[in-house]
């Protein structure tokens, strides 16, 4: 097995709001092995985006913080770097993209300017050693006349293009994490495969880890090799994409991937998970799906299920798989 | 399947509730009561406006009289701001000019809303050659130098001799029809996007009058805008008035305003010596368009937090 | 480029003669002419009559616009009477004065309002934020003319550290460097006190810019590639606030051109404002009507600068 790159280990990034206060992210823990395709998965508002922010450091605060946890990035604990320590690291040995590809770029600066940018700050690179490899990086990520686009704005571009550009901007210093936020949300159907294609190429070629971040089982199928399922603020499954599509232990994983329609099994309807994701504000110690859980237990409504490894590497939050809930 | 479809219904209507409850101007109120910026300069502005209301009821002295033994006093236990050459109470009269500056800024936002408001929803309304022709009218009135303009004007009304406490009606006048423009724009583009929605059909569809369809349906709507507008409007007209007042062109003496009591600066021996002359008058001013300003800010957060500042 | 820039140009025709019109109607409107306000008892009543049909002003007011307007139409803005020389030739010789004051305010008000709009809405919601948006209330409403008298007072007449007003001192003929350092000396308070006014509205505007565009998606971006805050904030943020304010930009040309009246009244300063003000006085039509003319067609033109600028500057909208 591959090293671990990234480990989170107990993750609390907190939001103060006027409500009160909503853990975004709850006891989040699991790891990034190098090479590695990893999908975090869960509705919107799970915490998913807040965990990829922490691990950048980019939390709005006020009103977010990262209140407990360690994040260890090749052994060092990111948390305890200085600012200027992260920030060299950030855009050189983690890079990042983003759901909106529209508003992603800055519209004042040309391509070629926002390309070199990370070129020349991390790598100090001459002006026009940075002008050949971004024009090699615009060429890589598949866009023909890479002289023109350097020269271009970003308005002048279409989405899927703008999203290329952003991916040759994560690309440029050769990171050895690419967080995608939902890199494929705003892109037409086809682009979006076409995104992806690019991306698994990216994984085959140069061996960069991905931290994939959707809601799309599509998207995890089709990228993923290891899988981490979020539910409000909370890691409730982690699995091998194999195991995982094969046996969902937690009632939500099973209800995700029964609400996902199949070509060629013609249902009456799709299923749909009952109910509405809970108000994130002061959540109490329980299991937060219990109020949506066909298998809903007394004890759902009063503890937490801790996240415990089952089978090898399968790790389920649920006391349907634990002693104390079977007892019941 | 029949549980879960139920529940979303009981949500909807436990949602639908709380909406409700929240009409958009409670929700304005709570807003504007939790900026305490404008909550300070609402309460001194109400502060101000009921001394000067009231204030002058209390006062031993009257407007005009004049009393020679006991002029060019330094404030004191008897006269709290002193007295100016004239032997007059400056308390007295810094009240009496409060009500005078107050309503000329609030009548002159007044007209102007009137006319802006008026003229800015039939041109959002008819479009076509109503909106060309009030549209240009409005370039050229926001081309139109105010500040020349209003003190020529203010000239002829001293030329026409017109009587000092007539004039403050002209000077509410023009103060307000120079300024209806900026109001105008911002309700007619407005009333541009309202008149595409749906509700606009429905009016159509009564057959209501177009009077009936501007002024009771489309106008109410642009209520948000027009009150920010206008509270930063009032400040605005106290400052054109004071500064006129000023120079002479404005409310003229013997009735007081805030603006032509600082006209006693000119006297050298008045500014130099015996600023309690002139230094409240323009305290007053500077306080009270800083609070008009804050409330307008205030308003301009909880009534429409789209609404971009300048 | 051009072709967008004439056929504005020509759009402002229209606007420009109903501006003559409002303006030479009101000046129509003061009763009494300049050889009235003159109260010169040695004219005679052929004289005074002479002298009116040498200035146009026994000719019927339709006539007497459409004489000014043909006139202004090649630039001739008339004589002006009180002082003896062509209308133009007055704005000239008094513009330059408004001119150093306005633009010294301008580039200090200017810079001061970048700085602080910026660290402002970088901190925002702190203790300095607060500060600067209860200032930014303070200077926004404060009268033109009471701040000068106060700074007059207390800097010029009881400190004495600064002349009372005027441009120069009087009697003082001095040349080169002491010539400079006396107008200095003098332009000091009017330039404060200008800045002062102006830079309340313009610190919020960048405020509420610089808020705006932090909270984009391309500045999370800026951050995620690694950059320095202050290249995030100061490149990538600034750059684009400052688009908006670029539309400002041209609004400033009256300001800088046409002279503060009050202020210039208030300090003495022999602008072009102060020679308006004292034109009126002596009821001067031509100077008054050729001045007022020439601030709308410096709005005009300065609304056409801030739309060419916008274009400019904004590659999404970049005129072709």
């Amino acid at each position: 097995m591959a090293k671990e790159l990234v480990a989170f280990r107990n993750l609390e990034t907190h939001f103060k709001t006027s409500a009160g206060t909503v853990k975004a992210v709850n006891d989040v823990s699991f790891s990034i092995r190098e090479g590695e395709t990893l999908c975090v998965v869960g509705e919107s508002g799970c915490g998913k985006s807040v965990t990829a922010m922490s691990l950048m450091q980019l939390i709005e605060s006020p009103p977010g913080k990262i209140v407990g946890g360690e994040i260890f990035f090749e052994g060092k604990d990111l948390l305890k770097l200085s600012k200027k320590e992260m920030s060299r690291l950030r855009g050189k040995e983690i890079a990042m993209i983003f759901q909106e590809p529209m508003s992603s770029l800055n519209p004042v600066f040309t391509i070629g300017k926002q390309i070199t940018e990370p070129l020349l700050y991390h790598l100090n690179m001459t002006q026009k050693e940075a002008k050949a490899r971004a024009i090699e990086l615009i060429t890589m990520v598949g866009i023909p006349r890479p002289d023109k686009i350097f020269h271009s704005y970003p308005h002048e571009l279409s989405g899927g293009m703008r999203q290329r550009i952003m991916i040759a901007i994560a690309l440029s210093c050769d990171p050895k994490l690419l967080i995608a936020d939902e890199p494929t949300t705003a892109l037409d159907v086809t682009i979006q495969a076409q995104i992806l294609d690019l991306m698994r190429d990216i994984k085959t070629k140069r061996n960069t880890a991905i931290m994939m971040i959707t809601h799309d089982l599509g998207v995890v199928a089709e990228m993923a090799d290891f899988v981490v399922v979020m539910y409000a603020g909370k890691v409730i499954e982690e699995a091998s994409v194999l195991e995982l599509f094969r046996e969902p232990r937690h009632p939500y994983t099973q209800g995700l991937l029964k609400a996902k329609p199949v070509i060629n099994q013609r249902k009456e309807r799709l299923y749909s998970i009952p109910g509405q994701v809970p108000n994130p504000v002061d959540l109490g110690e329980n299991c937060h799906f219990h109020d949506r859980c066909e298998f809903c237990m007394e004890i759902c409504k009063t503890k937490a299920p801790p996240l415990r490894a089952h089978i090898d590497g399968h790790k389920t939050a649920c006391w349907l798989y634990e002693e104390e809930g079977k007892a019941q | 399947m029949e549980q879960p479809s139920l529940n979303r219904t009981e949500q909807l209507q436990e949602q639908l509730k709380i909406v409700k409850a929240e009409s958009p101007w409670r929700i304005a109120i709570r807003r504007f009561a939790k900026n305490r910026l404008a909550l300070i300069g609402l309460i001194i502005l109400f502060l101000m406006a009921i001394i000067c209301a009231f204030g002058p009821f209390f006062s031993p002295y009257e407007l005009n009289q004049t009393d020679i033994k006991n002029k060019n006093l330094a404030p004191n236990a008897q006269y709290w701001l002193g007295t100016d050459k004239l032997g007059r109470d400056v308390l007295l009269r810094v009240m009496l000019a409060g009500r005078i500056s107050l309503t000329v800024g609030l009548v002159a936002t007044a007209i102007s809303v009137v006319i802006g408001a008026t003229l800015g929803a039939v041109a959002g309304f008819y479009r076509r050659f109503a909106d060309t022709i009030i549209m240009r009218i409005a370039d050229i009135f926001l081309a139109l130098p105010t500040l020349p303009i209003l003190i020529t004007l203010g000239a002829i009304l001293s030329d026409l001799k017109i009587e000092p406490s007539k004039r403050i009606y002209f000077l509410m006048l023009i103060i307000g029809i120079l300024g209806w423009v900026g109001l105008a724009r911002l309700v007619r583009s407005q009333i541009l996007t309202l008149r595409e929605q749906e509700f606009m059909q429905a009016t159509e569809a009564l057959g209501l009058r177009d009077s009936r369809k501007i002024f009771r349906h489309l106008l109410p709507n642009t209520v948000p805008i027009i009150i920010v507008s206008a509270t930063l409007g009032v400040a605005g007209a106290i400052l054109t008035e004071s500064a006129l007042s000023f120079l002479g062109l404005g409310v003229v003496p013997p009735t007081p305003s805030w603006g032509n009591m600082i006209n006693a600066a000119n006297n050298l021996i008045d500014f130099r010596k015996r600023p309690w002359i002139w230094i409240p008058p323009g305290m007053c001013i500077l306080v009270t368009v800083t609070a008009i300003n804050l409330i307008g800010d205030g308003l301009r957060d909880a009534l429409d937090p789209k609404m971009k500042s300048r | 480029m051009s072709q967008y820039i004439i056929r504005r140009l020509l759009q402002m025709i229209p606007t420009l003669i109903g501006i003559s019109i409002i303006v030479f109607a009101i000046s129509q409107l003061v009763p009494g002419d300049y050889i009235t306000a003159t109260q010169n008892p040695n004219l005679t009543a052929e004289r005074i009559a002479q002298l009116r049909a040498l200035y146009g002003l026994d000719l019927p007011p339709v006539q007497q616009y459409f004489v000014w307007a043909k006139n202004m139409l090649v630039g001739d803005l008339g004589q002006s009477l009180q002082h003896q020389m062509p209308v133009t030739e007055v704005i000239n010789t008094y513009v330059w004065n408004s001119f150093i004051i306005a633009f010294f305010s301008f580039i200090f008000s200017w810079i001061i309002a970048a700085f602080v709009g910026v660290f402002s809405a970088q901190f925002q919601y702190s203790f300095f934020d607060k500060v600067v948006t209860l200032l930014v209330f303070l200077l926004m409403s404060l009268p033109s003319f009471f701040i000068g008298l106060l700074a007059i007072k207390y800097f010029a007449l009881d400190m004495k550290l600064l002349p009372t007003g005027g441009m120069t001192t009087a009697g003082l003929n001095a040349t080169g460097w002491a010539y400079i350092k006396d107008v200095g000396l003098h332009m000091f308070m009017p330039v404060v006190v200008m800045t002062t006014l102006s830079v309340g509205g313009l610190t919020r505007y960048f405020r509420t810019g610089m808020l705006e565009v932090i909270r984009q998606d391309y500045i999370r971006t800026a951050r995620a590639k690694g950059l320095k805050e202050r290249t995030v904030i100061f490149k990538h943020a600034f750059r684009n606030a400052l688009l908006p304010a670029i539309t400002l930009l041209g609004f400033e040309l009256p300001g800088l051109f046409g002279g503060a009246m009050i202020l210039e009244r208030v300090f003495n300063w022999p602008g072009i404002g102060q020679i308006y003000l004292a034109s009126l006085n002596l009821r001067d039509y031509p100077l008054m009507l050729g001045f007022t003319m020439f601030l709308a067609v410096l709005t005009l033109l300065g609304n056409l600068i801030s739309d060419v600028l916008y274009g400019v500057a904004d590659p999404r909208i970049r005129l072709k």
